[in-house]
């Protein structure tokens, strides 16, 4: 304490640096994102479940800043109860992304999180939308956090059309165990969200459970 | 419904009135040093076992390098199942507990139900949140209620996680490796309040800015076992000197009286009735 400056992580703001990753298959969707939450240099919590509910079958995956990331969850949670009272059905996913992407882009200055929204409706089957600095876009799947930034190539040579269930969840949990290896934010465990109109199946692969690549 | 603020909705959005005034106070002191805020520089710990919660904090509160209290409380109460530890900024740890176990209380009042923790880390996550980090208060909130027994920490930028073990302050590092190595589900009361106190003693020998004794305080479903201190520090000092000296002690050189010609202005007499 004497002289020295104070540790980094009481005055920083606490970041998920994070890799969060959303799919989509026919029938439904697949997120997954790891369960690091760092501030500068110290992790804050090993075991943080990044994948939030928005509604029954509408998940978002959280990075950034953990408390403006947290917090946007809980508004849209909020509001996404207030609407599907309103209209009596459940949300459509488009919707949920909608409200996501009206607080990411009136409060653009302020914040530094970004939402993946991604679920399954029956209108359109699963969707993901991105959802980053207050654009909206659908897209077949969407990467974020500080560790996507390792596995664009891996995502883009490995995607392809029309894959189903099993080999979407394969495909998530093989690029978060590629990025978790390589970005010091990214870590942990991987936890892994499958919705479908029969249900949401949430699960957790631990550390040694996690494919290994060349480096093992 | 309990808010942060109980008499007045707060205004939508972020709320940085305290930055004008922190910079108009810094323009008193025209470039020298401003007085540092009380940091607790602290050590505080908590552990989920078996019957309930087991909080743990050390009793140093410096200001820099001076220890300005040896025996300061870090372990505050929010309501009777549920206390709170605080590290960071030692006024604004205390307020927010304050602020949040009075809204609590008049919550309980209204409803006739015991807060559950979930609700206190609401109110809390909502105020720090919108402060935007200017409250330097990093709580863990520890508690027992009708939905179980529950720990969660919350940061000063109002991030929330909710975990079985936890250690914060700058001593946490080294607690929590003990809590890494020593936790397991479902402890004994026992084990868990030596869980504890290892914890902050491991802090309390690594870092500078935690020390003395030990507090801890234990909550079940039965109720609160706050023990003040449960382990004293062995560097211990008794004062041997007195501080009272007696009249005469300090020679007297001069001595000048003057009186004072005061008049009477008005007089009243009031009879009281003491019967």
């Amino acid at each position: 304490m004497l002289g020295e400056t104070e540790p980094q992580w009481l005055s920083e703001e606490v970041k998920t640096g994070t890799t969060i990753i959303a799919i989509e298959f026919d029938g439904g969707v697949v997120l997954g994102s790891d369960s690091r939450v760092s501030a500068g240099e110290s992790v804050v919590n090993r075991v943080m479940n990044k994948l939030s509910p928005l509604h029954d079958k509408i998940y978002c995956a959280l990075s950034g800043s953990a408390a403006d990331a947290q917090t946007i969850a809980e508004m849209v949670n909020y509001q996404l109860d207030v609407h599907s009272i309103e209209i009596g059905e459940d949300p459509q996913v488009r919707s949920a992304a909608t409200l996501v992407r009206n607080i990411s882009y009136k409060y653009k200055e302020e914040l530094s999180a970004h939402l993946i929204v991604a679920g399954w409706d029956r209108r359109a089957g699963g969707q993901v939308f991105a959802t980053l600095n207050g654009l909206l876009t659908r897209q077949p799947f969407a990467v974020g956090g500080s560790g996507s930034f390792y596995v664009y190539g891996f995502v883009d040579a490995e995607y392809r059309k029309r894959m189903s269930k099993e080999e979407c969840q394969q495909f998530v949990v093989n690029t978060l165990s590629l990025a978790m290896n390589r970005d010091g934010s990214s870590g942990g465990v991987a936890y892994l969200v499958t919705i479908d109109e029969h249900g949401t199946e949430e699960k957790v692969i631990l550390g040694n459970d996690l494919p290994t690549f060349f480096d093992q | 419904m309990a808010l942060s603020n109980v008499l007045e909705t707060p205004a939508a959005g972020f709320n940085f009135e305290n930055a004008a005034r922190n910079a108009a106070l810094e323009g008193l002191f025209d470039g020298g040093q401003t007085p540092k805020p009380l940091k607790t520089g602290t050590t505080i710990a908590g552990v989920v076992f078996k019957d309930g919660v087991v909080l743990g904090a050390d009793t140093r509160a410096t200001s820099s390098e001076v220890v300005a209290d040896k025996m300061c409380a870090k372990i505050h109460y929010i309501s009777p199942n549920i206390y709170c530890c605080g590290a960071g900024t030692a006024a604004d740890t205390e307020k927010t507990t304050d602020l949040l176990s009075s809204n609590l209380t008049i919550y309980s009042l209204n409803s006739g139900r015991n807060p559950r923790v979930v609700m206190a880390v609401n109110i809390l996550q909502d105020m720090l949140y919108r402060y935007h980090g200017q409250i330097g208060a990093s709580l863990i909130l520890g508690g027992v209620d009708c939905t179980g027994n529950h720990l969660y920490t919350v940061g000063p930028y109002g991030s929330v996680n909710k975990v079985p073990y936890l250690a914060m302050g700058s001593g946490d590092l080294a607690a929590l490796a003990i809590l890494e190595d020593g936790f397991k589900h479902d402890l004994e009361l026992e084990k868990a309040k030596e869980l504890v106190r290892a914890a902050i003693h491991a802090g309390i020998m690594s870092d500078l800015g935690s020390g003395n004794n030990i507090d801890i305080c234990v909550i079940t479903k039965q109720g609160v076992d706050y023990i003040r201190p449960y382990q004293e520090s062995e560097y211990k000092d008794d004062r041997k000197m007195k501080y009272k000296y007696r009249p005469g002690t300090t020679a007297v050189l001069t001595e000048k009286v003057v009186p004072l010609k005061l008049e009477v202005v008005q007089e009243t007499v009031q009879k009281m009735d003491t019967a």
